[in-house]
């Protein structure tokens, strides 16, 4: 999602295919020379799937190209005109005049930029204008003083920026490139280099071109209509710090301290959006009636039930629920966006709903919601009453509508993620994190028996007893320790006393990979059954039918048994150490 | 740094702006030699060398080049 550099755009435009569809024909005029922007314009083109058609005027004649009725930049129609005014011009002039007739230049360049939009608005009245603003230079006659009085070169820059915003909001063809605020949302150390300046008047340097070229495609994207209109979001450790189900309302960062902080402030900016008319749906793993706690009864919350068109909460895979969510809302995928920060999760929703658009996001929570601001993913091309009220309309909307859901296998998804899992018995360097998981695991947790770091030392001493502890790592990375086993030596079979699994390695068949040890375990100590328990509790629903599926026979108690001698070997796709022995 | 190695590194850099794959460049290789140097690819080659090597030229260092063989010298020099 990084803007390409100006090297790639070129690339692309001198080797890549062009898009397919309506070509948009875009004139660029401008007071510094604009032929890299045309280039990296129409590169970025490529790169957006946007078919464009970029016109260069002359290097600056922006007057004589619009005043006169029969330029081409007024009779071929085009589509958009982008108009760059460069403020080493506007400098320049600055200079040049009186001091005392600084405000007369702002009246005097506002005239001119009336003057072209209303003459392109009269000879050709569906072409829609690019204005873009200035950028700012230091204040060097003045320095901070500069804000105190009218006649410095800062104030005159700001007051023409809101002037033209002002100018934009007069105009209904007319649309302003915010470069100010685009080079803000950089981290570049300038915008223009001296030295391309002074030999070959270009304003910008080519580290800032692309950013140029990616706010044109932003707004003819939206003002095509290529808009985002959604936004799904994932909860435990996007919306909140930590995990609903294991961590509870109480130990979830949300709020004024610590971490809680950044989480309310990236709630807030959605809230925003929502505001602004995107409609707002949840994509969760979790148990529905937990996942909403936090909505009904967390006192730092900025979302509310009521802000979510649609709440989808289940154990099911996520690229099921968004087609779930796009079903029900009727939207274009390529009109979602899908903020999760389980890179597993963001893989899976990419390669199976292509057209959906999944930020990669920051590990660190603080850096969110910068992150996704210098994206601009939410450009638009309009605001009205209407966008206010679109989420509580499709709130009614995905209420009527059935939640019957179909899932299809993912086998094939399983198998590129290229999983190992490494199975051991309980050691010493391990015990604080295995003392963790049995402490803090709610929901993957068959008996949820707590263990301190000395019980775990005793199970590695018993000779009646084994633990066994899990690692998984897959081509996104290592997800260390995920998970633990705590067996019972009896006489003719092993039973199940502990096990526990993090939520984050959920459906991807650690469990089935897990069983095929326990059996070849089994066989090769020479016993014949497997026992496993589940006890109930407020928040172990999910693994509720574990030994059900794992193809175990119920008892009439809570147990649950396997026989070892009939058993086929579960299906999975991790590949594990040790291999297990058939 | 040797005139031979400066030409090696920079023969990549000038076929990817003059978007030429069998571009061949000699210390007395001039702007006329290769359609696509014109003063604003000449522009985009300066950058692109700069970053290549990490070095910034002076102005008038860029203007007053008149062959390959100048780059080099400046390139060596910086």
């Amino acid at each position: 999602m990084e803007t390409p550099s100006f090297q790639q755009l070129r690339k692309l435009l001198k080797k890549g295919t062009k898009p397919e569809g309506q070509i948009t024909r875009i004139a660029v005029l401008g007071e510094s020379s604009t032929q890299f922007i045309c280039q990296a314009i129409e590169g970025y083109g490529i790169n957006q799937n946007l078919n464009l058609e970029v016109i260069e005027g002359d290097y600056d004649q922006i007057d004589i190209s619009l005043i006169d009725p029969t330029s081409p930049f007024l009779t071929k129609k085009f589509d958009f005109i982008l108009i760059l005014p460069s403020v080493f011009k506007l400098r320049k002039a600055y200079w040049k005049n009186n001091i005392n007739d600084s405000d007369q230049l702002i009246t005097n360049t506002l005239d001119q930029f009336r003057s072209w939009v209303q003459s392109i608005k009269n000879h050709s009245p569906k072409t829609k204008i690019l204005l873009a603003n200035y950028l700012e230079l230091p204040e060097s006659i003045f320095g901070n003083y500069g804000n105190k009085t009218s006649k410095s070169l800062v104030y005159t820059t700001r007051k023409l920026n809101l002037e033209l915003a002002n100018l934009s909001q007069e105009f209904d063809n007319l649309f302003i490139l915010d470069l100010q605020n685009i080079y803000q949302g950089t981290t570049l150390p300038s915008f223009s280099d001296e030295r391309l300046y002074i030999s070959a008047s270009l304003a910008y340097n080519l580290e800032f071109i692309p950013f140029i070229a990616k706010g044109v495609c932003d707004i003819v994207h939206a003002l095509k209509g290529r808009v985002v209109k959604c936004l799904i979001l994932d909860l435990d450790n996007t919306l909140w710090g930590g995990i609903i189900g294991d961590d509870g309302l109480a130990q979830i960062e949300l709020g004024d301290l610590g971490l809680g902080k950044a989480f309310c402030e990236f709630q807030s900016w959605i809230k925003k959006l929502k505001e602004r008319g995107l409609i707002l749906a949840v994509c969760s793993k979790n148990t529905e009636s937990i996942a909403k706690t936090p909505f009904e009864d967390h006192p730092d919350m900025v979302l509310k039930l009521d802000d979510i068109a649609l709440f989808v909460a289940n154990w099911e895979n996520k690229a099921q629920n968004i087609k779930f969510i796009q079903q029900t809302l009727n939207i274009g995928f390529d009109s979602m966006v899908f903020i999760d920060d389980n890179p597993f999760e963001r893989d899976l929703v990419r390669s199976a709903v292509p057209g959906v658009l999944v930020p990669e996001m920051p590990e660190d929570p603080t850096l969110y919601l910068s992150y996704l601001e210098s994206l601009n993913l939410f450009e638009t091309g309009s605001f009205s009453k209407e966008d206010e009220q679109r989420n509580s309309k499709y709130k009614a909307e995905a209420a009527r509508s059935s939640v019957a859901q179909s899932f299809e296998s993912i086998d094939d998804y399983l198998v590129s993620l290229k999983m190992k899992m490494v199975i051991k018995p309980f050691n010493g360097l391990d015990k604080p994190r295995i003392a963790q998981l049995t402490q803090r695991s709610n929901q993957y947790n068959l008996r949820t028996i707590r263990y301190t770091e000395s019980d775990i030392q005793e199970i590695i001493e018993d000779d009646n007893r084994i633990g066994l502890s899990i690692s998984l790592e897959d081509k996104f990375g290592d997800y260390g320790l995920i998970s633990v086993l705590v067996l019972n030596l009896k006489p003719d079979s092993i039973f199940i006393d502990t096990w526990i699994m993090s939520c984050r390695v959920l459906k991807r068949g650690v469990e089935h990979a897990a069983l095929e040890h326990l059996i070849s375990l089994t066989q090769k100590i020479n016993k014949t059954k497997i026992i496993g328990e589940y006890l109930e509790t407020p928040k172990n629903h999910l693994v509720k039918d574990h030994y059900l599926n794992l193809g175990f026979e119920s008892s009439e108690d809570t147990t649950w048994t396997l026989d070892t001698t009939k058993s086929e070997l579960p299906k999975h796709f991790i590949s594990t150490i040790p291999t297990p022995i058939s | 740094m040797t005139e031979e190695q400066a030409i090696n590194e920079l023969t990549p850099i000038f076929r990817e702006i003059f978007e030429e794959d069998d571009i061949e460049i000699t210390s007395q290789t001039v702007a006329a030699d290769i359609p696509e140097w014109d003063s604003l690819n000449h522009i985009y080659l300066v950058v692109a060398i700069e970053k290549h090597f990490g070095k910034k030229f002076t102005a008038q260092q860029i203007a007053n080049w008149k062959n390959v063989g100048e780059v080099v010298q400046t390139i060596i020099e910086a």
